[in-house]
């Protein structure tokens, strides 16, 4: 909201600050300045001028020269603008004065333009006659204005006198923002009343009455409210007579720099009190209000209503309207019909101010698709109080502008009025909430100043119905600590029963997750959590994939972001590719985020959601390396027993000889695998690419920081290198098991050091050789022991179709 | 005759050795005059020749001069070793400013650098940390928090829905309700974690992002305990000379409620680009826990009082490491990230 000081000083005379201890006083008292902008800002040495005499410029055709009289002396200025004559008055910037910007009305520049006197064409000029855009101003505001050339003043200004004083410039726009409770500061008395409290002077609200004509409002207007539970009240007044013309320049100038164009008295009459009172208010033509009659009831469903603007809308029963004897002519709080526009030639108004459902406003805006500022304060549920305030104060404002007479009375169709909140005033309550130790007396103070009055007998706080934020203790503590000073309480800690910081087992695993894949050589990445149904068909998931039963977003951003992720990899993969296509070498990423399995479609339960940490390389590595992640971060977290890599992953989107699904004490993990050449293709990526998969919620059962020391060996170990000739099928894998299951207790280790196929090989066969390492705790190994070992692991080879190269 | 003799063995070995210029010749030196086919080796054989009374003496000389021989040896050794492997590292200068074999570390992500550092202060202040669903009931979102159906708070939100009641929870706050429940007290906990809003990604928008919430619950807390607390936390975060200023707001589950700004850490309050001339930076909202929030939760608040706070983590990685565009916290450039 957008508020020039001077409205705001209309009400609290005695205000005296400067801008910047205007917003931060306001801001720290809980109305929030966004910012302020001076509206003479780059605006020096303007005054009015008189232009006694023009002549044209012996040298060009286009320009004139002015003899201006400037109060205390005639310059000579020489101009190109078309609209003025003798005896204008203007405003005048004089040699080493500034404006804000260009006869253009283009952007304005930071520091101004200066003004310096000069020669045109030869002929000296000795200052400038000023358009409004050059006053840094534009015809929304100064609708008087001409489209192109000087500013004239047509009120009696007085010559050589301040131009930007006599334009209402000497100004401050401030920018607020409310908080959505506050809808009393949706108004300009609502924040006139909040700096008062804040500077603790007085503050004078419009003091609103009303002549009247001697008619009776019945005799022109009748209402009925079908729907009291959307409307819970309806004023009308009605205004005879209309004179349609400008309004005053003072209301002119405090609309505009509310951003508020204006039309003419009667619009600006009403806008006026909507910002001032925050209370939108519409004005019908009487003459098109069929039967004289106001009916506000539900649209029904399918109904079409064309609004003031022209636009057709579709309704439905949900819709509140205001409706004549025979046909709508509004939407409730959102916008008024074409049907039963203001013309210029109306003589009879009808004023409405309602207060309608605020909720009920919102939903209806969004369904027609139009949020007015009406709506936007509707929707914010308006104190019903507050509508005969506003009706009355526009009734005056008619009667003061001259713009029509005011019919006596009011159709008042009103429920029961919410009454005042009552709470007893409980000082000790609030010092022990804030932790403060205000007295009572300063508490009181401060309500006196909100217009919360004290009933000293009953020690009761009676709250004003304008407050609808105030309804417990807790309030009244916010009251307390705001014009207190929230800079004024207190910074303690909480002394209480002391608690042990504590970081759970899943999160510390995690954290040991990043800690290993970053030794590795990996970077952590983000991937968002939703993502396009089309990634299946990327990843190459079956049609009847269990993956592909996803959770759908009932109201997406579109279809790339439309279900919520069953597999982590489609964001690696992009993600891969990304860099891949911004040429950037040797990437590792891994991210650790949630994927989200419905336990059944639709959604009735929360779904799982299973923590992956998933790692993606591509460049330098391979399949072995991830392997290798996989195994580092199993030792880090305990699980230190053998880990078995299945090749039957069954992963579309890996290639079908290269994946393996990892099994830990015959529970599968996750899995791991160069990702499929089309997969691949589907990415854009033409370079190899491997990816494991962890499911987190699977590995931390098994996980333990536990740890046991074992004594360090302190008898020799013995080594044996086997040199085997292997069929190709067979795995190292089975090798290794039938080295472990037949090496005994002495088997200390064994490791491949060496396999082969090619020339030397006999075809389908590959050379495999392992250093085996034997050791016992508790005495030197015999020769016989080992002996005795290497053959039963040599037996068990040789059962395999293995043999042992000499 | 005999000490003579010696004399002259002794001064032709020391003549030897300092003539000598490689390890070699010390050695000759060493076998020539001690060795056992050695000088000093065949004088004590002549011993038999001596006088049995002068047979001490002499040995004794011959023992001096051995010992006197082996000193200067030794130490022409030692010299010598000193010089060959001196004249061996000449070889083996290298180049330092050739490049580093690193070994390529992987980097955190900013925002989890961020969420770390958060955790370290609190858990550190006796707070636990705590995780919530991400897919979340409305109840937990919204009505437990006191925002009711057809609060404006929840259009505000622009929330995801995935059906009528569950959603993407649009705050992390949801985690306070969950915690209350379970109806332990005390209650000192953070919550971090993924939540959504339906916001187009831009520069400063995404429609996923991390907040953290924290939550205080025993008897006697106040706003006073809640300023203190997020003073601390925020020179932990930012620095010893931070300050903070708390501003009245709004917030359904709060009241009193506040937004903290803390100096900016450019400029130290001066004012400067990076805070837009303020000296300030908005970091937080916080406040004290709604009284009805406590009810719904099974919490007397008569007896007990609580503050919460919630930050954005995105906003703070954002503003520590002077990142200017969102986007680039979730496309992964390696680049990017290699940064942290």
């Amino acid at each position: 909201m957008n508020t020039a000081l001077s409205w705001i000083k209309a009400y609290v005379p005695d205000l005296e600050c400067t801008d910047q201890e205007y917003m931060d006083a306001m801001t720290l008292s809980g109305t929030k300045v966004e910012g302020y902008s001076r509206r003479d800002h780059n605006l020096d040495k303007i005054v009015v001028g008189q232009i006694e005499k023009i002549e044209r410029h012996p040298d060009a055709d286009k320009l004139i020269v002015c003899q201006v009289n400037i109060g205390t002396e005639v310059i000579q200025i020489v101009t190109g603008a078309p609209n003025v004559s003798e005896g204008d008055k203007v405003p005048v910037v004089l040699d080493g004065g500034k404006v804000a910007g260009g006869h253009d009305g283009g952007p304005l520049p930071e520091e101004g333009i200066a003004i310096k006197a000069g020669k045109l064409r030869g002929v000296p000029s000795n200052g400038m006659m000023c358009s409004i855009e050059e006053l840094g101003s534009d015809r929304n505001m100064y609708p008087e204005a001409p489209e192109l050339g000087i500013y004239i003043f047509k009120e009696d200004v007085e010559v050589g006198s301040d131009a930007i004083e006599a334009l209402g410039l000497h100004d401050t726009v401030f920018e607020y923002e409310v908080t959505s409770n506050r809808v009393d500061c949706y108004s300009v008395i609502g924040i006139a009343r909040e700096a008062a409290a804040t500077f603790r002077k007085p503050f004078y609200p419009p003091q609103v009455f009303v002549t009247g004509n001697g008619g009776n409002v019945e005799d022109y207007i009748s209402v009925e409210v079908e729907d009291r539970e959307l409307c819970p009240r309806y004023c009308a007044r009605v205004c005879t007579n209309i004179q349609i013309g400008p309004s005053p320049k003072w209301m002119q100038r405090r609309l505009a720099a509310s951003g508020i164009r204006p039309i003419n008295n009667l619009v600006d009459i009403t806008n006026y009190v909507m910002e001032e009172y925050g209370q939108p208010m519409h004005a019908y033509d009487l003459e098109t209000i069929a039967g004289h009659k106001i009916i506000v009831r539900r649209a029904k469903d399918g109904d079409v209503f064309k609004t003031l603007d022209g636009q057709e809308r579709n309704l439905d029963a949900d819709v509140l309207m205001i409706c004549d004897a025979e046909k709508e002519v509004g939407i409730a709080g959102i916008m008024g019909g074409e049907n039963s526009m203001i013309t210029d030639e109306v003589k009879t108004v009808l004023f409405e101010a309602a207060s309608f459902n605020g909720a009920n406003i919102r939903k209806s805006a969004k369904r027609v698709g139009l949020r007015t500022d009406a709506s936007g304060k509707f929707e914010k549920g308006l104190d019903p109080h507050n509508a005969a305030a506003a009706i009355n104060r526009a009734c005056q404002l008619i009667e003061e502008l001259g713009c029509g007479e005011v019919v006596d009375g009011m159709v008042d169709v009103c429920s029961e009025l919410k009454t005042e909140v009552e709470l007893t005033f409980e000082p000790d309550r609030y010092n022990r909430l804030l932790g403060t130790d205000v007295s009572k007396e300063e508490m009181l103070e401060i309500f006196r100043r909100i217009e919360v009055q004290y009933d000293a007998v009953e020690n009761k706080l009676i709250i004003p119905t304008f407050r609808q934020d105030i309804l417990r203790q807790c309030d009244i503590a916010e009251e307390v600590a705001r014009f207190y000073g929230y800079d004024k309480i207190p910074s303690t800690l909480p002394n209480g029963e002391a608690t042990t910081g504590k970081l759970p087992f899943k999160l510390r695993i995690e954290q040991k997750a990043r800690d290993i894949a970053e030794y590795c050589g990996f970077s952590q990445g983000m991937c968002y959590s939703f993502e396009s149904p089309k990634v299946f068909d990327k990843l190459l998931l079956g049609a009847d994939d269990p993956a592909r039963r996803a959770i759908s977003i009932s109201n997406p951003l579109g279809e790339d972001f439309s279900i919520m992720r069953t597999v982590s990899l489609n964001g690696m993969l992009t993600s891969l590719a990304t860099n891949y296509n911004r040429r950037n070498k040797d990437v590792r990423l891994y991210e650790l985020g949630n994927i989200y399995i419905p336990k059944g479609l639709p959604l009735t339960e929360l779904p799982d959601e299973r923590m992956q940490f998933t790692l993606g390389m591509y460049g330098e590595g391979d399949f072995f390396t991830m392997k290798g992640v996989i195994e580092e971060f199993f030792d880090s977290i305990g699980l230190c027993k053998k880990i078995t890599y299945d090749p039957n992953a069954g992963k579309n989107f890996l290639h079908p000889g290269r994946q393996a699904k990892v099994v830990y004490e015959g529970c599968e993990l996750g899995y791991l695998g160069e990702v499929h050449p089309e997969v691949c293709d589907n990415y854009d990526m033409k370079t190899k690419a491997y990816v494991a998969v962890l499911d987190m919620p699977a590995i931390i059962p098994y996980a333990t920081f536990d740890r046991k020391y074992e004594g360090i060996a302190k008898y020799p170990a013995v080594m044996r290198d086997i040199s085997m000739v292997v069929p190709k099928e067979i795995m190292v894998g089975q090798i290794e098991d039938v080295i472990a299951q037949r090496g005994g207790k002495i088997l200390e280790e064994y490791q491949l050091f060496d396999i082969y196929e090619g020339n030397q090989i006999k075809e389908g066969f590959k050379s495999v050789a392992y250093s085996i390492t034997f050791r016992a705790k508790d005495r030197t190994l015999e020769e016989s022991d080992i002996t005795a070992a290497m053959k039963k692991i040599l037996n068990g080879l040789e059962g395999m179709g293995i043999e042992l190269r000499s | 005759m005999m000490k003579e003799k010696l004399e002259q063995i002794k001064a032709e070995a020391l003549r030897q050795i300092a003539a000598s210029d490689a390890l070699e010749k010390l050695n000759e030196v060493k076998v020539n005059y001690l060795g056992k086919k050695g000088e000093l080796t065949a004088v004590l054989k002549g011993m038999k020749d001596v006088l049995p009374e002068e047979r001490p003496k002499v040995g004794q000389l011959v023992n001096e001069t051995r010992a006197e021989i082996e000193r200067v040896l030794e130490e022409s050794v030692k010299k010598m070793e000193q010089m060959v492997r001196e004249a061996k590292m000449k070889q083996e200068v290298i180049d330092v400013t050739l490049p580093a074999r690193k070994n390529n570390v992987g980097h955190r992500h900013p925002s989890t650098i961020a969420l770390e550092e958060v955790e370290r202060i609190f858990i550190g202040m006796g707070y636990e940390v705590v995780e919530g669903p991400e897919v979340e009931k409305d109840y937990y979102n919204f009505e437990a928090l006191n925002i009711p159906a057809d609060h404006p708070a929840k259009d505000e939100q622009d929330t995801f829905y995935i059906t009528g009641d569950i959603l993407l929870r649009t705050q992390t706050s949801s985690t306070q309700v969950h915690e209350m429940e379970k109806g332990k007290l005390p209650i000192r906990m953070i919550a971090p974690g993924r939540v959504f809003r339906s916001d187009e990604v831009d520069a400063t928008h995404s429609p996923s992002f991390h907040q953290i919430e924290g939550l205080v619950i025993d008897k006697n807390i106040t706003l006073a305990d809640l300023k203190g607390t997020l003073a601390e936390f925020a020179k932990e975060l930012f620095g010893e000379g931070t300050k903070v200023k708390f501003r009245p707001h709004h917030f359904p589950f709060t009241e009193p409620s506040a937004e903290m700004d803390v100096t900016c850490f450019k400029c130290g309050g001066k004012g400067c680009r990076f805070c837009k001339g303020e000296g300030w930076i908005e970091i937080l909202g916080c406040g004290m826990v709604h009284p009805h929030v406590l009810e719904m939760s099974g919490i007397d608040p008569e007896k007990y009082s609580g503050f919460a706070f919630g930050v954005g983590l995105e906003r703070i990685a954002l503003l520590k490491y002077e990142i200017d565009d969102m986007r680039l916290l979730y496309e992964n450039d390696i680049r990017f990230l290699k940064q942290f």
